[in-house]
């Protein structure tokens, strides 16, 4: 029977509809001719075309529809008693005797809203003779399309009794009895369509109630309307019916429907004040049903409802809703032994979402919420499910929007509790999310404490997490540890007793990272370590005593730890330039000692560690720079450290890199400003020693390849001249300049090589000077080309 | 009354008129000949009186032996052709032998009639009331006249009248409770009543009410029975689930239904029954079969 084309579907419908047209014809002329009877007969025989059983739900309400506009006729025709001269109490009769009860109950309806309106007969007596009546359909569709009529039908009489209705509040209380029971009776039927048939089309079933589930909902629908019923009507009657019918139905879909229909259609004040028994009848429900989406929703409406105005929100202080709310879902959870870890998850980010919106200065409520999650969390293992891990993403990711201020999240107890049980690849892109906000928000995290909070937090990115043996995306993983080097920089204080702490704190952490994070989160480090030296240096005068637990000293000490284990990584070059810089920092303190002693450490670096030709000449010429810069070394310890690098760069491999790190360590020699040592000979020595390794290099390369090198060399050397010169240095002469130009000339000549650019530059600029005139241009006339 | 005579080979024409005719209630009856006529309707222990008009036709002189009006309560019965059973039989001669040579009246009066059976029209039988008026002649035979009316007679309310409640079932398969408000019904009452399903494990696909009539006639090896389905009346569409309470509610006003007779003078019976039908996916039929009593009361 149910397993019928579409077609005969269609055929049927189309028969039925060809019957109610054809009876509606007669029906017509009989009213337009004042027949009663025939009016009667006609439309009881058209009204038994929906007495079919081969139409699925849509169809049968096409066929429905078409009765139901030719049944507004008729009511206008019972109305009016001149035209057919009889009494409504007799019609009330005389439709009840038509034969079939389906033509008859459909007419009894319509009469009956006739009679009501003539207020002949007490609304309350014909409402429950209607509603009682319409038992004899046992049919679910017919029952249910038949009961509908009955609500539409009764609607605006109910809306009338209701409200403007002599205003009493027993003739309310009947319009609700009427419509509980008749909304009763269609979910009873609704609920057994899903009963009946085989059970292979259940799914057909599903779909076609779900096609039906409006006509239930409207009674509750009209009950919202009815303006009578207000708080104590709604608390003391209709609630407690209506989820005594949800609850005893057992049927999924209708309790599903139901509760989200109770949730829409009444007021959120309404909610707020019956929280709890409304509540009270989620743990009841079907295990099947998706409570969470409902409850979501509900928390949803009463968020918004929070939100709408500030005198609301005393009203949910008044009734803990949040207390309600929370006890309603630990007992859900209770409950629903079976539910997925998915969806208790779900429910707690509902419930965060609502605390979050009604009551943002309670963060106790928050932490309640996480706490209860990881109760719920605690008792399963490990979550293996991505929707569960999503949601659970979700809940942490809540707070962290709401107060942008990320340091709020971090005085939640529970919130680290909630994200020990993502999973490492969540946990690290849930702290990921954390350094986003704190990066978004340009967060300042400003105490040791909740440092300490913060890397508790993502200790999945700052070190390896037990039992972590995935193989990291390279690429994912520099984001990573560029986050937290970002990071790193947002912790941050004014007072360098708190920031040293925070310091401490943060390298104790990172400290754990080993081998592959070092190199990344160091230097970040370093730096704000060295900020914070650097601002200790501008208050120095605010610095008395010995007892002061931040001085510059201690930092240095902590410094040169870091750097220490950042050369045992190995990550020897990384090092020397942390080292470079804290010498610089240790320079800016006056501390002579500390600046020594990382350079110290620069040199057994590069004696010890770095081995590669190439990163040796980029290493000695930072070591230049950094010793260039350095004043507060005696003449000592300078002659030390200078003799050493000049030294490390006459011993490069390559002539050229030999030659170009001893031009530049000439520089050493004449630093300027006011104090800076211009030993203008031993410059002179070093770019005489220059220029022999160029001349060797370029012999080495007329033998090695036949052919003298290019002479960038010689111009390179050429353009220190000329700097020195400029400076002043008694030692650079023009004569010398002269010299080491006709020199290049010769070589050009004898080499033939192509003009050089470099060299033309440079000539062009001796040029320019002389042509420029005053004292430089007279000090370059001497020079000739 | 007078297109009655052109009937009859006129030899007169005689009427019968009664004397409250103008104010006596008046309802139908249905002849032999399918034609509804409208007849006075009395009752039991009524006087009926009325007049004999006898007009000779134009110039004829009637000569008679006599002229008498009979009041008449006849039992029909159709298997037994021709056959009347009187159970009344009152007599009033109205004239001695002599002519008639133009129109005359005759009063008449039977006081406080006894007739204790109703008018009935059945399936096989019925049962009249008639004025029979005869005017006896030697030749050409005599001139009979008759004039229909009904008799009805009202009954009080019974003083006890008791709901039928009862339950019914088949193991393990259907068990129903059902009640009717009343055991005795008057003919324009209502039956109030309700089905209780108490255990349903069949597919039903819907449930009638009927009222069924059972006339019975004649005694012994004789008897002729026959039931008439007068009323199929849809009580529930559907299947219902256990605990579903079924209302009932049937006027009886539009059936043609006359009040219960028992045993009328040996001859007859006419009984009714509520015949509750369940009718299952597979059209199969459950019923229970019980019996009401139905009586007329009187018009308030």
């Amino acid at each position: 029977m149910l397993l019928i084309g579409a077609e005969d579907e269609e055929k049927w419908l189309a028969e039925g509809i060809a019957g109610i047209q054809h009876n509606a014809f007669y029906l017509h002329r009989a009213l337009d001719s004042n027949n009663l009877r025939d009016a009667l007969k006609y439309s009881a025989q058209m009204l038994s075309e929906l007495r079919t059983s081969k139409l699925s739900p849509q169809k049968y309400y096409e066929l429905y529809m078409r009765a139901f506009d030719e049944l507004r006729i008729l009511e206008m025709f019972f109305k009016d008693e001149s035209k057919h001269g009889v009494s409504v109490v007799d019609l009330y009769e005389l439709v009840q005797h038509a034969g079939n009860i389906l033509p008859r109950l459909y007419l009894l309806c319509t009469v009956g809203s006739v009679y009501i309106k003539s207020k002949e007969a007490p609304a309350k007596e014909l409402l429950q003779d209607l509603v009682e009546m319409c038992h004899g359909v046992q049919h679910p569709i017919r029952g249910l399309f038949l009961r509908s009529y009955l609500a539409q039908i009764s609607r605006d009489k109910l809306l009338d009794i209701g409200s403007d209705y002599e205003g009493d509040a027993e003739t309310v209380m009947d319009a609700v009895e009427f419509i509980l029971e008749n909304f009763t009776e269609m979910n009873k039927l609704w609920v057994r369509m899903q009963l009946e048939g085989p059970g292979r089309v259940r799914e057909k079933r599903e779909k076609e109630r779900s096609a039906l589930q409006e006509l239930v909902g409207k009674n509750l629908h009209v009950l919202s309307q009815i303006e009578g019923v207000d708080l104590e009507i709604y608390k003391e009657t209709v609630l407690p019916r209506v989820l005594e019918q949800v609850v005893n139905c057992k049927d999924d879909l209708s309790q599903y429907y139901l509760m989200d229909c109770i949730i829409q259609v009444f007021p959120d004040e309404y909610h707020l004040q019956t929280l709890e028994m409304l509540l009270a009848a989620f743990p009841q429900v079907q295990p099947t049903v998706d409570i969470k989406t409902v409850l979501s929703r509900l928390m949803d409406r009463l968020s918004k409802y929070a939100a709408s105005s500030a005198d609301v929100l005393t009203e949910f202080l008044q009734v803990e809703a949040f207390t309600k709310l929370s006890n309603a879902i630990e007992k859900v959870i209770e409950m629903q032994v079976d539910m997925p870890a998915v969806g208790a998850i779900t429910l707690y980010v509902s419930l965060l979402t609502f605390t979050l919106r009604v009551h943002p200065d309670r963060l106790d409520y928050v932490d309640q919420v996480l706490g209860a999650c990881v109760k719920k969390l605690s008792s399963i293992p490990k979550l293996e499910d991505r929707w569960a891990t999503k949601q659970l993403v979700a809940l942490l990711s809540a707070p962290l929007e709401k107060y942008n201020d990320t340091v709020t999240a971090l005085t939640l107890s529970n919130y680290p509790r909630v994200m020990d049980h993502l999973d490492n690849g969540t946990n690290k892109v849930m702290a990921m999310v954390i350094i986003e906000s704190i990066m978004k928000n340009n967060t300042c995290i400003s105490t040791a404490d909740k440092v300490e909070v913060l890397f508790e937090l993502i200790k999945g990115l700052i070190k390896d997490l037990d039992g972590a043996t995935d193989e990291l995306d390279e690429e994912d993983f520099k984001d990573e540890q560029n986050s937290v080097a970002k990071l790193i920089h947002m912790l941050y204080n004014n007072e360098p007793e708190e920031m040293l702490k925070i310091i401490c704190i943060v390298w104790k952490h990172i400290m754990a990272g080993g081998p592959k994070r070092l190199p990344f989160t160091v230097p970040s480090l370093v730096f704000s370590a060295l900020r914070l030296v650097r601002q200790m240096q501008g208050q120095e005068g605010d610095i008395v005593g010995e007892e002061v637990p931040a001085t510059p000293k201690k930092i240095f000490q902590l410094l040169s730890q870091m750097i220490e284990a950042l050369s045992a990584v190995p990550s020897p070059e990384l090092a020397l330039r942390l080292y470079l810089q804290c010498a610089k920092a240790a320079n800016g303190c006056d501390l002579e000692y500390v600046a020594y002693e990382f350079f110290t450490q620069v040199f057994v670096l590069y004696e010890e560690e770095i081995a590669n030709s190439k990163a040796q000449v980029t290493a000695i010429h930072l070591i230049i720079g950094a010793l260039q810069r350095m004043n507060v070394f005696n003449v000592e310890n300078r002659d030390t450290l200078t003799h050493k690098t000049t030294g490390y760069s006459a011993r490069l491999l390559k002539k050229p890199d030999q030659c170009r790190a001893v031009y530049a360590c000439s520089h050493l020699f004449w630093v300027d400003g006011q104090d800076g040592i211009r030993d203008g000979e031993r410059v002179l020595l070093c770019l005489k020693r220059a220029l022999r390794i160029a001349n060797a290099a370029q012999q080495m390369a007329s033998i090695a390849r036949d052919s003298s090198g290019p002479l960038t060399l010689f111009v390179e050397i050429l353009n220190k001249y000329l700097y020195y010169f400029e400076k002043g240095n008694k030692q650079i002469t023009a004569a010398a300049i002269q010299h080491l130009i006709e020199l290049i000339n010769t070589e050009m000549q004898s080499d033939s090589a192509t003009s050089d650019a470099f060299l033309a530059s440079t000539l062009r600029y001796i040029q320019f000077q002389k042509q420029r005139g005053g004292v430089m241009g007279a000090k370059f006339e001497s020079i000739k080309l | 009354m007078n297109f009655l005579i052109g009937a009859f080979k006129p030899a007169c024409n005689i009427s019968i008129t009664f004397s409250d005719g103008k104010s006596r209630k008046q309802v139908p009856m249905k002849k032999e000949n399918g034609k509804t006529i409208m007849v006075s309707l009395f009752q039991s222990k009524e006087s009926i009186a009325g007049k004999v008009s006898i007009e000779p036709l134009q110039g004829k002189k009637i000569e008679h032996l006599g002229v008498k009006v009979e009041l008449l309560g006849q039992i029909e019965m159709y298997f037994d052709r021709g056959n009347f059973y009187d159970f009344t039989s009152l007599v009033r001669e109205l004239d001695v032998p002599g002519d008639i040579y133009e129109r005359k009246t005759y009063p008449f009066e039977f006081s406080t009639v006894e007739m204790p059976y109703e008018t009935y029209n059945g399936a096989n039988l019925r049962l009249r009331y008639v004025l029979k008026v005869t005017v006896s002649r030697n030749y050409g035979g005599s001139i009979v006249e008759y004039q229909d009316f009904i008799v009805r007679n009202y009954s009080p309310p019974p003083s006890i009248n008791n709901s039928i409640k009862m339950e019914v079932g088949i193991e393990d398969c259907l068990h129903i409770e059902f009640e009717y408000n009343k055991s005795k019904y008057h003919l324009k009452d209502v039956i109030i009543g309700k089905i209780y399903f108490l255990l349903v494990r069949i597919k039903i696909k819907n449930m009638d009410l009927e009222i069924r009539r059972r006339e019975s006639t004649g005694s012994g090896a004789n008897t002729h029975v026959e039931t008439e389905t007068l009323a199929k009346f849809e009580l529930m569409d559907g299947a219902p689930v256990r605990g579903e309470s079924i209302p009932i509610r049937l006027f009886l006003s539009p059936y043609e239904l006359t009040p219960t007779y028992r045993n009328i003078n040996n001859k007859f019976s006419v009984k009714y029954y509520l015949n509750l039908v369940l009718v299952d996916e597979e059209d199969r039929r459950y019923f229970k079969q019980q019996e009401i009593a139905i009586y007329r009361q009187q018009d308030s």
